[in-house]
């Protein structure tokens, strides 16, 4: 049984680096031809700070994924949870932890809700997570037209500016996030349950696994690491964005970089690091467009047309794979 | 026992259409306890003409969830179509017929490549549709440099806005409703079709299907362009009713979803009915234009749409346990 984990564990492909390298590569000898620099020490901050934002979120997705689940709540809670992170700290140093301490418990709360819903009420998780979705956004549109709240400057300091030479501390946080997770899924019951859930449910009940607690376990670490990220992103802000997680189309692009990363939608296989992969991919063809000046509408096509290319030769090697 | 004919629409998938009817039947009461007028024949005409794109997008979604895909791209479709239509018509009334055409065209294409992407690049549709809805929408914007060019002309519009007036009883019969019975009415012979239960066979079991001689690829491909099709008329209807704008298609993708499944279509694919579907959208439609006559914000609408959905779905899926 353990090689069969470990086996899945490692199967993340190595693709996405390929991939990653290529694009670096490509667009470093673009961006140079056309008279920039790729790889200046601005550049490269901002894409490792936009790569924190969607790791944090992608990595928790990842868990949901691996179960067999989805969670398309994430942009709400990452919303959500800034305005509680900034709205609790109301521009105080002292309420610092009860900040973050209260986001975290809002959002793991939510993760727990999509959990049983998914679970015990049974509801395809689409459909349970965008009822989920609907529901913070109602609030967020009725409540707030704008920014509200004041994150304490020692976050914004931190976590939102603060770096070791090139690498900004958000970056590391997603780091040891990711690693934690890895770990979780690798090394840990929870996460052998989870992929065994995810690969074939009825299997992992009979060979004892309580699926349920399994998956809503899942979902709160995913709502948890959303909530994580709307914390990182009101340090980034100074403030709760009521609007920030849907515009930055963090369920969806959450989801690409998982699949980019070569986890299967349908669950019971994949892993964190080819997730991380995903998201450095996604962030540094932002980055690579940024610096070319392109416009931000031709930017969004040649996004979709890179996803979609990407998972299609994912899925070609997994056949010629499979024949 | 032989069971007469007309029981045979709420025989064809035993019980699922008794949920929705149900939540159908409560919500009309409730209208017409507050409105007492609603359900008189001018009010409930313009009611239908108004709900007729979200229930055609319904029924357009019901092929695609059917045969076990997803359709996320149909909301960026219509607004695309609407942009579109509006830039080539640019107030000119001669230009009606042939930019209508044209929009088919464009639909059938759209639903074409969603349809070969997903069947023969084996890309999740999930994945596919997404893409496609970050290129339309980055396309419309970068073709009309981010504001809508151009104006629809009086001619087109009328299919959206007018109807035959001074029928007898009824009064005015809008001409969405006309061409929303005609679609239902070519929905359901295609449901009746050969290709109808192909779609359910493919969605409830591919391998079998496959085994049994079908062509999955061409069934689902057939599918999407039908969805492609819904989604210009659609498009075609609200762009009469509502005019041009960026907003006009946001989020209908989430609401046919929610729709379908609300009508007892399972998410998976292979069980459902496109009447169910359609009943769904209904239901939706019925359901906001209550929130209205209660006088709720606007901006709580998602919130009880959510919670709705939540819970008609955790009801049908108790009574009708999963597959």
């Amino acid at each position: 049984m353990s090689g069969a984990l470990s086996l899945s564990a490692r199967r993340t492909p190595p693709g996405v680096f390929v991939a990653l390298v290529l694009t670096l590569a490509i667009g470093w000898l673009i961006v140079t031809v056309d008279g920039g620099r790729l790889f200046s020490l601005q550049t490269t901050v901002s894409l490792l700070h936009v790569a924190a934002g969607l790791g944090l979120v992608a990595v928790g997705q990842t868990l949901v994924i691996v179960g067999g689940s989805l969670d398309l709540s994430v942009a709400y809670v990452v919303s959500l949870s800034t305005l509680v992170a900034a709205e609790t700290m109301a521009g105080d140093d002292g309420a610092l932890l009860p900040g973050i301490g209260l986001t975290l418990a809002v959002s793991s709360a939510i993760g727990l809700v999509n959990g049983l819903l998914v679970t015990t009420a049974r509801i395809n998780p689409f459909i349970a997570t965008v009822g989920v979705g609907l529901l913070l956004k109602g609030y967020l549109d009725n409540g707030y037209d704008g920014p509200a709240g004041k994150a304490a400057p020692a976050l914004v300091q931190g976590l939102g500016y603060q770096r070791i030479g090139p690498v900004p501390l958000s970056f590391l946080l997603l780091l040891a996030v990711a690693a934690a997770a890895w770990l979780v899924l690798a090394r840990t019951r929870f996460g052998h349950h989870l992929i065994a859930v995810g690969g074939d449910p009825e299997v992992a009940r009979l060979s004892g696994v309580r699926n349920n607690r399994v998956l809503v376990t899942a979902h709160v670490l995913c709502a948890l690491c959303a909530g994580l990220a709307g914390v990182y992103l009101a340090s980034r802000l100074g403030a709760g964005a009521p609007r920030v997680g849907t515009e930055g189309l963090y369920d969806l692009e959450s989801i690409a970089a998982v699949v980019l990363g070569g986890t299967a939608l349908a669950g019971g296989r994949g892993g964190v690091v080819g997730t991380v992969g995903g998201v450095l991919l996604l962030a540094s063809i932002d980055a690579i467009f940024n610096q070319l000046e392109v416009d931000v509408f031709f930017k969004q096509v040649i996004r979709g047309v890179i996803i979609i290319a990407a998972v299609a030769v994912y899925a070609r090697r997994a056949m010629r794979k499979a024949s | 026992m032989r069971i007469a004919r007309p029981l045979r629409l709420l025989e064809f998938r035993p019980g699922s259409l008794a949920p929705i009817i149900a939540i159908l039947a409560v919500l009309l009461v409730l209208l017409t306890a507050r409105q007492p007028d609603f359900l008189s024949p001018p009010s409930l005409m313009s009611f239908l003409g108004r709900s007729a794109p979200i229930i055609l997008l319904a029924a357009g979604q019901y092929f695609v969830i059917v045969s076990g895909e997803l359709d996320l791209s149909v909301g960026s479709l219509v607004t695309a179509q609407v942009v579109i239509a509006a830039r080539l018509i640019d107030g000119d009334p001669s230009a009606g017929w042939p930019v209508v055409v044209l929009l088919l065209a464009f639909g059938i294409a759209v639903g074409l490549v969603n349809g070969l992407v997903t069947t023969r690049l084996r890309v999740p549709s999930f994945i596919t549709t997404l893409g496609m809805f970050l290129i339309l929408v980055g396309a419309v914007y970068l073709w009309s440099n981010g504001a809508p060019k151009g104006s629809l002309s009086e001619e087109f519009r009328r299919l959206g806005r007018s109807g035959f007036e001074d029928v007898p009883a009824l009064g005015r019969i809008p001409y969405a409703l006309v061409i929303l019975l005609a679609a239902a009415v070519l929905a359901l012979v295609l449901t009746r079709s050969d290709f109808g239960r192909t779609l359910v066979a493919v969605g409830g079991n591919p391998r079998t299907a496959e085994l049994s001689g079908v062509r999955v690829w061409r069934a689902k491909t057939m599918a999407f362009v039908l969805s492609g099709v819904a989604a210009t008329l659609a498009a075609i209807l609200i762009g009469g009713y509502s005019g041009v704008s960026f907003q006009a298609g946001a989020g209908l993708e989430f609401g046919a979803i929610t729709a379908a499944v609300l009508g007892g279509v399972a998410l998976g694919g292979g069980r459902g009915s496109v009447v169910g579907a359609m009943l769904g959208a209904l239901t939706l439609e019925t359901l906001f234009t209550l929130m209205n006559f209660y006088g709720l914000s606007g901006a709580l609408k998602p919130t009880v749409q959510g919670a709705i959905i939540l819970f008609a779905v955790a009801a049908a899926s108790f009574r009708f346990p999963s597959r």
